[in-house]
C-alpha cells in the first residue's frame, strides 16, 4: 500500500478529533489539562449577545445533516419573554452511515458538555437535555460519568465558576427509534411520548420542549463551539471552504482498505480521501457511494471530483448530510442497496404521514418483485410515482430522505434494474421472499 | 406487583425529579427502561407501574412503550444479541453472520432460545459503519465480525462466560444494563476504562501523527472577553 501524497496528507485538519488518541481524554484531569474548560472561561467573560453575534460571524453550520447556521438559531430564542429556554442537544446518530458522534461522546465527552455551557449562557438557559440514542450505551456511560465530573468541579450547577450561570444537564437514552433524530420527534419523545414530528411552524426556537424557547444542536455543532472561542472565527472559516466554515469528521465505511474517521477541512474530494484511506480494496472499483447518510441522493465515479462541502455536493445534486460516505464497488448492487435501505425506512416510519408509511411499504415490496426476477418495465413507473407522491408530502424528513436512493440510483443505473426486470442478472431474492409482494 | 416494592417507586420518583416540575411524563422513557431492568421486558405490571407513578393511564403508557424498538414485549434472555443488516453491514457480511448465528441459536429475529438466556435479533444501522459488520451483545460492540467469530462469542456466552467486548464496557446481564438505560450511573469498578476504542475510529488521526500533520491554531487571546461591534 502507498503512503498518500504530502498534499494530501495536509489536508488532515484534527480539531474536534485530536484529543481522541489521548485514551484518558475522557476523564475531567486529562481534558483540562488538553485546553479543556478554558474556552469556557473566556465565553463566560462575553456578553451573551456579543457571543451569539460571534458565532454568526463564525459562519459555523449544524454538523447534523442540514446545515443551519449554528449562531442564527441561537439568535432566534427570544429574550426577556419570561420562558424557561432550553438546548438540546441531538445525538440520536442513526442515519445510516453515520458514525461520527459516537466516538465523540465516547471519546472527549467534556467537549460536548463545554460546548452546552457555553451555548446556554449565550441563549440564557439553565437547563439542557441531551437525547441520547439508546443503543449508544458505551457513550452515555462516559457521557454521564462527565457530567458527574463537571458538576464535582463546578462547571455544572449554580453560579458556574462565580460567573452568575445556573446550567443542570439531564443525559436522557431514547428506546430505539431513528425518527427521534428528526428534531421535533425526538422533541415529543423527550417529553414521553412516541416520536412523531410536530408540525411547523411553531417552530421549536419559540415552541419547544414543554412548548418553551428551545435550542436543537447535533452533537459535532455544539463540540465545536469551544474551539472556535479558543481559537477565533476567523480561523475556523480560514479551515473551510466558502459558505462551509471549519472542519468536517468524514466517515468512510465501506470497500476501502482503511475505513473510519478522517477530519478534513470542508471541501475535500472523495477522491482524496479514499486516497487517505489507503484506496479501494483490491479487486474492487468505486460505483456507487452517498455523501452523507442512505437519505442523501447516491453519486457515482464520476463524482468523485465534488467538494464535499455545502455547495459542492448540492450542484452536484445530492446533499452533504452528515458526511457519512458509504463506499461501494462493482462487487455491489444498487438496486439491492436501496432496497435494503427501504426496508430500514419501512421499519423506522412513525407512521403519522400515509405517504411516508404506506410509499415506503409498498415500494420495499416493489424491489422484491424486481430482485426476484418478477419485475416488469412498469414497476420502475411505479416506483417513480410513489416516489412523487413520498417527497415534500410527509411532516418531516424521514419520507423524503427514503427517496433519495430510488431516484439516484434509478437516474444513475437504470440498467441495473433492468438486467433484473429482462432476466439478464440472476435473481437476488427467491420466490419465498414474494409473498405478499403482489 | 412492582407497586409493593417502595424501593423502586422511590427510583421512580429520582427519575421524575430529573426533569422540571409538573413534566413528570418525560420521565416515562427512562421508567420503561427502569421496569425492563425488572423484569427483562416491558410487561403488564410495568405499564401499571409507569401509568400509576405518571398519572397516565396504561393505554397511554402501552402506546409508547410499543413505539420503541428497545422495549421489549415478552421476555427476553440475559443477553440480546443485535447484529446490524442495514445495507453496509449486509454487505459487509451482516446478513451472513445472523443467518449464522439464527440456525444455530435455532431462533428468529426477536426470539429467545429454549433456556431463556440469549434473544437474537436483527437491526438497524447501530452507527458503527466504519467497524462493518457489527454485532453487540446488550449494546456493547463486536466490531468487523465474521460468523466464525459470532458464533464464538455466542458460545462463550452460553458456557457462562463474558466476551470482552472490541468496544464497550465487560458485559452484564440486560437487566443490570437497564439500569444505565434508565439514567443511572456506571457503577462497576473500572467499567467506564476497559473500552477499546477501535482503530477505525482513530484511522485518521494514526495517519496525521505518523506524518507530523497538526490542524492550525488560531492567535487569540484567553483572557479578553468576546466583544463584535454592532452592525
Amino acid at each position: 500500500m502507498t503512503s498518500p501524497r504530502p498534499e494530501l496528507l495536509a489536508k488532515l485538519t484534527p480539531v474536534l478529533t485530536k484529543r481522541w488518541l489521548s485514551p484518558d481524554a475522557w476523564r475531567i484531569d486529562t481534558y483540562e489539562q488538553l485546553d479543556g474548560y478554558q474556552a469556557l472561561r473566556k465565553a463566560l467573560k462575553s456578553d451573551p449577545d456579543d457571543l451569539i453575534a460571534f458565532m454568526k460571524d463564525s459562519g459555523h453550520r449544524g454538523r447534523g445533516g442540514a446545515g443551519f447556521p449554528v449562531g442564527m438559531k441561537w439568535a432566534f430564542i427570544p429574550q426577556n419573554d419570561g420562558k424557561p429556554h432550553y438546548l438540546v442537544v441531538n445525538a440520536d446518530e442513526g442515519e445510516p452511515g453515520t458514525c461520527k458522534d459516537l466516538p465523540l461522546m465516547m471519546n472527549d465527552p467534556h467537549a460536548l458538555i463545554e460546548g452546552m455551557i457555553i451555548a446556554t449562557w449565550a441563549i440564557r438557559s439553565n437547563k439542557a437535555f441531551v437525547y441520547i440514542r439508546g443503543e449508544a450505551i458505551h457513550a452515555a456511560r462516559r457521557l454521564r460519568n462527565a457530567v458527574e465530573e463537571a458538576y464535582a468541579k463546578g462547571y455544572l450547577g449554580k453560579n458556574i465558576l462565580g460567573s452568575g450561570h445556573d446550567l443542570d444537564i439531564v443525559i436522557h437514552s431514547g428506546a430505539g427509534a431513528y425518527i427521534c433524530g428528526e428534531e421535533t420527534a425526538l422533541l415529543d419523545s423527550l417529553e414521553g411520548y412516541r416520536g412523531q414530528p410536530r408540525l411547523r411552524p411553531p417552530f421549536p426556537a419559540t415552541h419547544g420542549v414543554y412548548g418553551c424557547p428551545t435550542v436543537i444542536n447535533n452533537v459535532g455543532s455544539i463540540a465545536s463551539v469551544p474551539h472556535i472561542v479558543l481559537n477565533g472565527g476567523a480561523w475556523w472559516k480560514s479551515l473551510g471552504s466558502e459558505n462551509s466554515a471549519g472542519t468536517m469528521i468524514y466517515s468512510l465505511s465501506g470497500r476501502v482498505q482503511n475505513p473510519g474517521q478522517y477530519e478534513c477541512g470542508m471541501g475535500i474530494t472523495l477522491r482524496e480521501l479514499i486516497e487517505l484511506a489507503g484506496g479501494m480494496l483490491p479487486g474492487h472499483n468505486l460505483k456507487f457511494w452517498t455523501p452523507g447518510g442512505s437519505s442523501t441522493p447516491m453519486l457515482t465515479a464520476d463524482h468523485l471530483d465534488v467538494p464535499l462541502d455545502f455547495d459542492g455536493v448540492a450542484k452536484a445534486g445530492s446533499i452533504l448530510g452528515t458526511t457519512a460516505t458509504m463506499i461501494f464497488s462493482d462487487r455491489d448492487c444498487p438496486v439491492y442497496a436501496t432496497y435494503r435501505w427501504l426496508m430500514f425506512y419501512t421499519h423506522e416510519s412513525c407512521g403519522k404521514c400515509t405517504p411516508c408509511r404506506e410509499g415506503n411499504y409498498w415500494m420495499t415490496r416493489t424491489y422484491r418483485r424486481i430482485l426476484s426476477g418478477k419485475g416488469t418495465h412498469a414497476d420502475l413507473d411505479t416506483l417513480l410515482d410513489t416516489c412523487d407522491n413520498l417527497l415534500g408530502r410527509s411532516f418531516c424528513g424521514l419520507g423524503d430522505g427514503a427517496t433519495s436512493s430510488v431516484t439516484s440510483s434509478l437516474q444513475y443505473f437504470k440498467q441495473d434494474y433492468l438486467d433484473y426486470i429482462e432476466g439478464h442478472r440472476r435473481p437476488l431474492l427467491n420466490e419465498a421472499d414474494l409473498v405478499g409482494a403482489h | 406487583m412492582l407497586l409493593d416494592n417502595e424501593e423502586l417507586k422511590a427510583q421512580a420518583r429520582e427519575i421524575i425529579a430529573r426533569y422540571p416540575q409538573g413534566k413528570s411524563r418525560s420521565a416515562l422513557l427512562p421508567m420503561l427502561h427502569l421496569v425492563q431492568a425488572e423484569d427483562g421486558y416491558v410487561s403488564g405490571d410495568g405499564i401499571g407501574f409507569c401509568a400509576e407513578m405518571l398519572g397516565l393511564t396504561k393505554a397511554e403508557v402501552a402506546a409508547v412503550s410499543t413505539f420503541y424498538t428497545m422495549y421489549k414485549r415478552k421476555p427476553t434472555g440475559d443477553f440480546l444479541v443485535s447484529v446490524c443488516t442495514n445495507t453496509m453491514c449486509d454487505v459487509m457480511g451482516g446478513q451472513t453472520v445472523y443467518n449464522v448465528l439464527s440456525e444455530y441459536l435455532e431462533v428468529g429475529h426477536d426470539e429467545t432460545t429454549a433456556d431463556g438466556k440469549i434473544t437474537l435479533e436483527h437491526a438497524e444501522c447501530l452507527a458503527a459503519c466504519d467497524f462493518a459488520p457489527v454485532m453487540t451483545v446488550n449494546y456493547e460492540f463486536y466490531d468487523k465480525v465474521d460468523p466464525e467469530q459470532a458464533l464464538a462469542t455466542v458460545r462463550e456466552l452460553q458456557d457462562g462466560k463474558l466476551p470482552q467486548p472490541s468496544r464497550g464496557a465487560r458485559l452484564c446481564t440486560l437487566k443490570q444494563l437497564s439500569r444505565q438505560l434508565a439514567g443511572w450511573s456506571e457503577d462497576r469498578k473500572d467499567a467506564l476504562a476497559d473500552t477499546g476504542i477501535g482503530e477505525a475510529t482513530l484511522a485518521g488521526l494514526r495517519l496525521a501523527e505518523k506524518h507530523g500533520v497538526a490542524a492550525p491554531v488560531g492567535d487569540v487571546e484567553l483572557n479578553t472577553p468576546i466583544r463584535v461591534e454592532k452592525k
